[in-house]
């Protein structure tokens, strides 16, 4: 019955959504109501439909938590032995339940607008939320096409089959979420460029109200990436953080589209330029989610991470994805012949160093297209099945993008519509000094230097200093109390963060790519072995049950070159339902790094020896940065949304004289 | 000129990707294609569960299976079954590759899922054949033909499709010579 209710609340949404969004866009061309009163009526029920379809999600979920197999999805992907907390998460580990989550999300977002845009045009408001509510059709009549998750399988499973065991893990109850409200976050810049398209009025206005929706989607997606990554490290046992496998491509593609519009859309919002090619990316960027998903979904593309195949499916998403790109651009060749070029602004400006930095990241977001499709091109015209691995993408996007991080040190000292270059250049001499001792110092005091290693610590260091010095610059201007400092405006604060964490981000990466080891190791119970300047002792393998598995418990000791020990229990799990063997690896992390130790397999006994085990250890230094990177990124995306600038209220303050220029500090 | 071109590149590229993903969707990505599939079968010489030695030139004439299995499998539990149903039906002879495991664990574990549907078991302790056949995951199966070349390989658990498929057409053409 429950069940039942779920279907029928997200079959109700779909005809709500359908009726409201063709009767808007009815009313809307033919002028034949006021806008006021088709933007209040489109707004409600946006706000019906998010309380329909979460109610179809709880249905869902609550199938899941009671252990009801009669639903298939429940009977595929649950176990009354899992954890109720994976119950939950199994609810979306699926692709039904993942179709349904999008929606959801996708109904939030809606709502979120709808709550949020109570200062828009009337008429600009009623037609984001006729896209938005077209997109919930699409989708939801996609769900209920080919994916309904809340199909009954009678008579009922006694026992259901259980959630992919890789995905038992507590990172990954909140991966997919943060993922898709990225993905769908983009749904709604797309449904602002699109309304403005259809107005006819790209203007700075429009860029101004994307911008905090687009801070907002980024910030999610790149929270989405961390988890995914760091997820990919700590359970599939080999110690790797980034695969460029097909799916993580997927999501890394709509992120750089991300990057690019956040600062495009700057660029548009506050010296109304670059218009043609930030609407261009805000769909471009919508296009990308929906390319990931299909990649995803339809797993066309083999991949570690493609849970669900099937052709039906794939067709039906890639039709769905042409259909709503397709349309974009065609508004996008048609509507923006009409559109000016505006604000002209000369080669040496902020302008110039956001359009470059544009350019790269569009220029590496072409690279990781071609490489993660390269393999369907090439089975396209008779070639042999082939994937195109991590070297490729190392050497296309490291090049691309490092030069990318020079232009972001640059950015903060350069003003609108032109900059002398002295003026770019003189800050940089220090950072660029500093840059230079601190890669020396890397490679003198533990050596391996590489140019790709001297040139990303050099980059990181260089941005990290710039950055940190203008920052003390402002600050000596304003003073350093607290009340001056906030009047330099979120979005600066922003901008710090973000930039200082991609500058996190890159020494991480420079530093755990060149000073990684690894060792392959046999032990024998009471054995010690050298590993990195650290001892590393095994004590036995213990037998431990877990609430749905059997595991064979390593037990280790570690003790570092300054003499702290640290116990590490690396574990074999075999899950009671299925009797997948899983491997979870004991992870001893510190600021400067981390030791992975994984649990290899049982040695055959000889005599009358102790079994011995093989098992691997790795010494990851830095690796946290990384993941303290994106978060410093993601943080900055949330700041920003803060701003004043973005609430109408302050509008007016905003014209007195001091907050012009901080504005003109922020981007 | 220019700039219209840079309005419709964005559909030109869409229309593109379309065709390539429609076209890639056609194709089952699960499918392994080995280099080995029309070659030579790498010879076998291994001993065998009941101490005695295999080789795989004895087989010749033959169409016979080599199913790559391993007690510490999981997926082998699935394909089980299938294989007891094929053996059941004497259509040809199947060498198992008990694939890095122990004698003792083989023996147990056939035992305690219902039989031994092999004719012959191979013990590939090191793994040196299972290099040689490029293994890439337990369970595994290779359909040789009668002049012991690759015709097949199938990774993953057989099932009833695969039989109908690959094991079927190969045993109606050559099932004269396949005595067994």
């Amino acid at each position: 019955m429950i069940a039942e209710l779920g279907q029928w609340s997200l079959a109700l949404a779909l005809a709500i959504a359908l009726v409201s969004s063709i009767l808007g866009f009815w009313h809307l061309t033919r002028q034949s109501l006021s806008t006021a009163y088709l933007s209040r009526a489109l707004t409600g029920t946006a706000l019906l439909n998010f309380f329909l379809i979460a109610l179809s999600f709880g249905a869902l979920i609550w199938s899941f938590i009671a252990n009801d197999f009669s639903v298939r999805n429940v009977a595929e992907n649950s176990n009354s032995l899992l954890p109720t907390a994976y119950r939950f998460a199994a609810s979306w580990g699926s692709h039904e339940g993942s179709l349904l989550l999008w929606v959801l999300m996708l109904a939030g977002w809606t709502a979120a607008v709808a709550l949020r845009s109570a200062n828009l045009a009337h008429g600009f408001r009623a037609r984001v939320m006729a896209v938005l509510l077209i997109l919930q059709v699409a989708f939801i009549g996609l769900l209920l096409a080919s994916s309904n998750p809340f199909l009954r399988l009678l008579p009922a499973a006694l026992e259901g089959r259980d959630l992919n065991p890789l995905l038992q893990d507590p990172v990954m109850v909140i991966h997919p979420p943060m993922l898709y409200m990225g993905y769908v976050g983009f749904a709604v810049t797309f449904a602002f460029s699109i309304a403005a398209l259809l107005e006819g009025r790209l203007d700075p206005t429009w860029a101004r109200w994307s911008r905090p929706w687009a801070n907002a989607a980024w910030a999610f997606l790149t929270v989405g990436i961390l988890l995914g990554s760091w997820w990919a490290y700590t359970e599939l046992g080999w110690g790797g953080w980034w695969f460029w496998d097909p799916v993580e491509n997927a999501s890394i593609l709509p992120w750089l589209a991300g990057t690019a519009l956040i600062h495009s859309l700057a660029v548009t919002d506050k010296r109304d330029a670059l218009k043609s090619w930030t609407v261009l990316l805000s769909l471009i960027a919508f296009a990308l989610s929906l390319l990931g998903t299909f990649l995803v979904r339809s797993g066309v593309l083999t991949s570690v991470h493609a849970f669900a195949t099937d052709p039906t499916r794939g067709i039906l998403i890639l039709s769905l994805l042409c259909a709503v790109v397709g349309i974009a651009f065609v508004l996008y060749a048609w509507r923006t012949r009409e559109v000016g070029m505006g604000g002209s602004f000369s080669l040496v400006s902020r302008e110039s160093l956001l359009l470059l930095n544009n350019l790269l990241l569009a220029a590496s977001l072409a690279a990781v297209l071609l490489g993660t499709l390269y393999p369907l091109v090439v089975e396209a015209f008779g070639g042999e099945k082939m994937s195109v691995g991590p070297p490729y993408f190392e050497a296309v996007f490291a090049p691309l993008l490092l030069p990318a991080a020079w232009f972001m040190a640059m950015s903060p000292w350069s003003t609108w519509k032109s900059t002398s270059s002295f003026s770019l250049i003189k800050p940089l001499l220090f950072p660029l000094i500093a840059a230079v001792v601190v890669t020396a110092g890397f490679i003198l005091l533990r050596g391996k230097g590489s140019i790709m290693m001297a040139l990303g610590i050099a980059s990181a260091t260089m941005l990290a200093c710039a950055t940190v010095m203008h920052v003390a610059q402002r600050v000596r201007q304003q003073g350093i109390a607290l009340s001056r400092l906030y009047a330099l405006g979120l979005s600066y604060w922003a901008m710090v963060l973000a930039h200082l964490g991609v500058a996190v981000f890159i020494a991480g990466v420079t530093l755990v790519k060149t000073y990684e080891v690894e060792k392959d190791l046999v032990l024998s119970p009471g054995q010690t072995e050298n590993f990195d300047g650290a001892m590393l002792r095994f004590d036995g393998v213990r037998m431990r049950t877990g609430e749905n598995y059997g595991a064979w418990q390593g037990m280790f000791e570690l003790k570092h070159a300054n003499g702290s020990t640290v116990q590490l229990t690396p574990e074999k799990r075999r899950y009671m339902s299925n009797g997948q063997v899983m491997s979870e690896a004991a992870i001893d992390v510190g600021f400067f790094g981390d030791t992975y130790l994984s649990m290899g397999e049982p040695l055959p006994v000889e005599g009358n020896k102790p079994q011995a085990w093989t098992a691997r250890i790795y010494s990851k230094p830095f690796i946290n940065w990384i993941w303290w990177g994106c978060c410093m990124m993601a943080l900055g995306g949330v700041l920003s949304i803060f701003d004043r600038r973005y609430r109408n209220k302050a509008k007016l303050k905003d014209k007195s004289m001091s907050q012009e220029q901080v504005s003109q500090a922020a981007v | 000129m220019n700039r219209k071109l840079f309005l419709i590149l964005p559909i030109v590229s869409l229309l593109f990707l379309a065709v390539l993903l429609a076209k890639g969707l056609q194709s089952d990505p699960r499918k392994l294609e080995s280099k080995r599939v029309g070659k030579p079968a790498p010879e076998i010489v291994l001993t065998t569960l009941d101490g005695k030695q295999f080789n795989s030139q004895s087989m010749q004439g033959k169409v016979w299976l080599l199913n790559v299995f391993a007690s510490w499998c999981s997926a082998c539990v699935t394909e089980h079954p299938k294989l007891m149903q094929l053996a059941e039906q004497h259509r040809l002879p199947m060498v198992g590759l008990a694939y890095k495991d122990k004698t003792s664990d083989t023996v147990s574990w056939l035992k305690q899922h219902g039989g031994n549907p092999y004719d012959i078991i191979a013990v590939d302790l090191d793994g040196r054949v299972g290099i040689e056949y490029g293994v890439y995951g337990v369970p595994e199966t290779f359909v040789i033909d009668s002049e012991g070349k690759v015709r097949m390989r199938h990774a993953g658990p057989v099932d009833d499709e695969f039989i109908a498929q690959h094991v079927e057409p190969l045993l109606a053409v050559s099932n004269v010579g396949n005595t067994k």
